[in-house]
């Protein structure tokens, strides 16, 4: 079969077309972003050197090319404040998706066991809160923990304190944001790997002398690894890269990489180490994803 | 899974049984499980009925019944999956209803065998010894011993999904045999399988019990397997046993009209009793004229009942039978008729032959010869002949 017959008709558009998205969407603007962390930053617009100009031929071009340099890298490696927002937002990432796990999984293990009708309307529980904007949930929080805000009163009124606490602009805040933010994508997939569990498999290990907790042990949990997997994974990569929640809800002493990137973009105007932030961020990703796809092909081949 | 004798095998032991004191004095003739009118019920739904029941130790034993009748429920009430509302469940006389299922000295085979997909063999095998506490050593004995029973040699490191349906069958009945279990509970063990399999699967299955003496009680909807496997078979209707006998009995001697249509293919034509006589009763039928029957041994109470007899009770010929014996050619029924169906099954031929009246009598003969000149066809008039003892009377 020649390769026009191959990427002719309708069927073949439709297999192509992701690619093309991706391409589009992803690679050329990666691509861009790429160029920019390689430059130096300039007082001009935009605020980089060099500026590929194809007008002026093929020896600007060359000159171009030769101008661009590893030196933002080595910043982020030699400046610790790039270092510590990336440790910081890895810790962050790390801690809120262990505790989203801890939270999210009896929550999808006691949705999975309930009658069939109710689980429909546990299920539109858990998604109710996405159709009241993000942001103005945050701020909701900022109300509440605020210094005269409805948890010191609730608080103060049943004589648990005597005097407001701080809530607001701590760590705490900015993680009960994110276990709140984050907590749908946790329990979703694991909701699904636990609801279509076979309830004959728990019945046979109770049949062959496993008690309910070494049931859930020995068969539920192991078998709800994907899920698991999933929900971490759903978390882990977008608080790695969170700014709303931390530079809403958390002090200004620390900063994730998410803050530092905003910072250095729009306060610093430095896109080039803006840019160089970003693509470490991407690589850093990376590894978790491929991690995961490898685990899932393991899976797949398994089940043949 | 060959008959071997039972000697070779070390002695039957229970691995997990809980600590319990010795049964009452009466023990000597207490059967091994007793249910004693158990009902189960889901909202205002009768699973299980008011359902008594003995079975004795070493008995392969089947529940037989259509979907729907109780027979999983009431299984999963010896598992312990389910707790009845009301009535007793008692393993050699002991209430077993406080036991969980995991504190039972009972397994269970399930209908999709549950193989957990996370274990390979071995470790599916090896599942519920862990857990009863036995040494490493012992354990990988016990599943050696039990690989060999099923015959698996060689696969205990695949996991399930790398097994074909019938090997899954075996481990599924390896790991639930592991524990040497007082009672093997079996749903629809070979539901999963193709026909051919399934019978061979029934033959190793019956050599097998026999082998351990482990008392097996099989959830079955197919009375082909019932009737093949099973010392007693109790059927099922509507949360309630029915009747309890061997395959036999049920077949020959069905108590009611539902178990004799249930249980194989049956003639039922109605009538009264028109006259009797000395071990004869004369029923007048309205589509089949008079039946001479052999009297029930129950003497019939009612005065319209229902003839039954078996299709292959029922012979065909062209002129009617020959009878050795002239003073008794009178007790033979003879029916006449034309032949409206043929159906060839290979060993057997089935024939439908509309009578006179009507109505549709089914005859099945064995096709002992190979070149049968006798066969009929379609459009053939017939006699249909079969004798008093080969009816049955049924009053519901």
């Amino acid at each position: 079969m020649s390769a026009r017959r191959i990427f002719a008709g309708p069927a073949r558009l439709a297999a192509i077309a992701p690619y093309l998205w991706m391409a589009l969407f992803f690679l050329v603007p990666f691509g861009f972003v790429l160029k920019i962390s390689l430059s130096q930053t300039a007082v001009a617009q935009p605020p980089y050197l060099p500026v590929f100009d194809f007008t002026q031929g093929l020896a600007a071009i060359k000159a171009a090319f030769a101008a661009l340099s590893l030196d933002n890298y080595r910043l982020l490696v030699s400046d610790n404040l790039y270092v510590l927002s990336y440790l910081r937002s890895l810790v962050v990432a790390a801690v809120s998706t262990a505790i989203l796990l801890l939270i999210g999984y009896p929550i999808a293990y006691g949705m999975a066991r309930l009658p069939q009708r109710w689980q429909g309307i546990a299920m539109m529980l858990v998604i109710v809160p996405f159709w009241t904007s993000f942001l103005i949930r945050i701020y909701a929080w900022i109300n509440i923990l605020q210094h005269d805000g409805l948890l010191n009163q609730i608080l103060l009124a049943l004589h648990v304190v005597s005097a407001p606490v701080v809530w607001l602009s701590t760590d705490s805040a900015m993680y009960l944001g994110i276990v709140y933010s984050y907590l749908p994508f946790m329990i979703l997939p694991l909701y699904a790997t636990l609801a279509k569990m076979d309830p004959a498999l728990t019945e046979a290990a109770n049949d062959l002398g496993a008690s309910p907790q070494a049931t859930f042990w020995l068969v539920t949990f192991p078998l709800s690894l994907p899920g698991v997997g999933a929900g971490a994974l759903l978390c882990f990569i977008p608080i790695l890269g969170e700014f709303v929640i931390p530079d809403l809800l958390a002090g200004s002493d620390s900063m994730m990489i998410g803050q530092t990137l905003w910072l250095e973009f729009f306060t610093n105007k430095d896109w080039p180490v803006a840019a160089a932030v970003a693509v470490v961020l991407l690589v850093l990703l990376v590894v978790p994803l491929a991690l995961y796809d490898r685990l899932q092909r393991r899976q797949l081949e398994a089940g043949r | 899974m060959t008959d071997e004798p039972a000697t070779s095998e070390p002695p039957l032991e229970v691995v997990a049984e809980p600590a319990r004191p010795a049964p009452p004095a009466e023990a000597a003739d207490i059967p091994l499980l007793r249910i004693e009118a158990v009902v189960k019920q889901f909202g205002g739904f009768r699973a299980v009925d008011r359902l008594s029941l003995d079975i004795r130790a070493g008995e392969f034993f089947a529940l037989l019944g259509p979907s729907g009748c109780g027979k999983t429920t009431l299984l999963r009430m010896l598992a312990g999956f389910e707790t009845p509302d009301e009535g007793r469940i008692l393993l050699d006389g002991w209430d077993i209803a406080p036991l969980l299922p995991h504190e039972r000295p009972v397994n269970m085979m399930f209908q999709n065998y549950a193989l957990f997909p996370h274990l390979s063999v071995r470790d599916n095998i090896a599942f519920g010894l862990k857990r009863a506490g036995m040494a490493a050593s012992e354990i990988a004995e016990r599943v050696a011993e039990m690989v060999a029973l099923v015959k698996l040699e060689g696969l205990e490191k695949r996991k399930p999904d790398q097994l074909s349906g019938g090997q899954k069958q075996r481990v599924a009945l390896a790991r639930a045999l592991a524990r040497r279990p007082r009672i093997l509970l079996l749903d629809e063990p070979l539901a999963a399988l193709d026909k051919k399999l399934r019978e061979s699967t029934q033959a190793e299955l019956m050599a097998l019990q026999r082998r351990l003496g482990t008392t097996f009680i099989i959830v079955t909807h197919d009375q082909d397997e019932a009737m093949t496997m099973a010392d007693r078979i109790g059927v099922m209707d509507r949360g309630r046993l029915e009747q309890v006998a061997t395959p036999r009995q049920l077949y020959e001697a069905p108590a009611s009209r539902w178990i004799a249509e249930f249980v194989g293919d049956i003639n039922l034509f109605e009538g009264e009793v028109a006259s009797r006589e000395a071990g004869r009763l004369v029923i007048a039928t309205r589509e089949a004229g008079s039946i001479v029957v052999a009297a029930p041994l129950q003497p019939i109470t009612k005065d319209v009942v229902a003839v039954a007899i078996r299709p292959e009770k029922v012979k065909l010929s062209r002129r009617g039978p020959a009878s050795d014996d002239a003073d008794h050619a009178h007790a033979i029924n003879r029916l006449e008729g034309v032949v409206t169906d043929v159906g060839y099954l290979g060993g057997t031929t089935t024939y439908r032959v509309q009578l006179d009246s009507g109505a549709v009598l089914r005859s099945s003969m064995a096709n002992t010869a190979r070149i049968d000149i006798d066969a009929y066809s379609p459009t053939h008039r017939v006699v249909a002949w079969f004798t008093p003892d080969d009816c049955l009377v049924l009053e519901q």
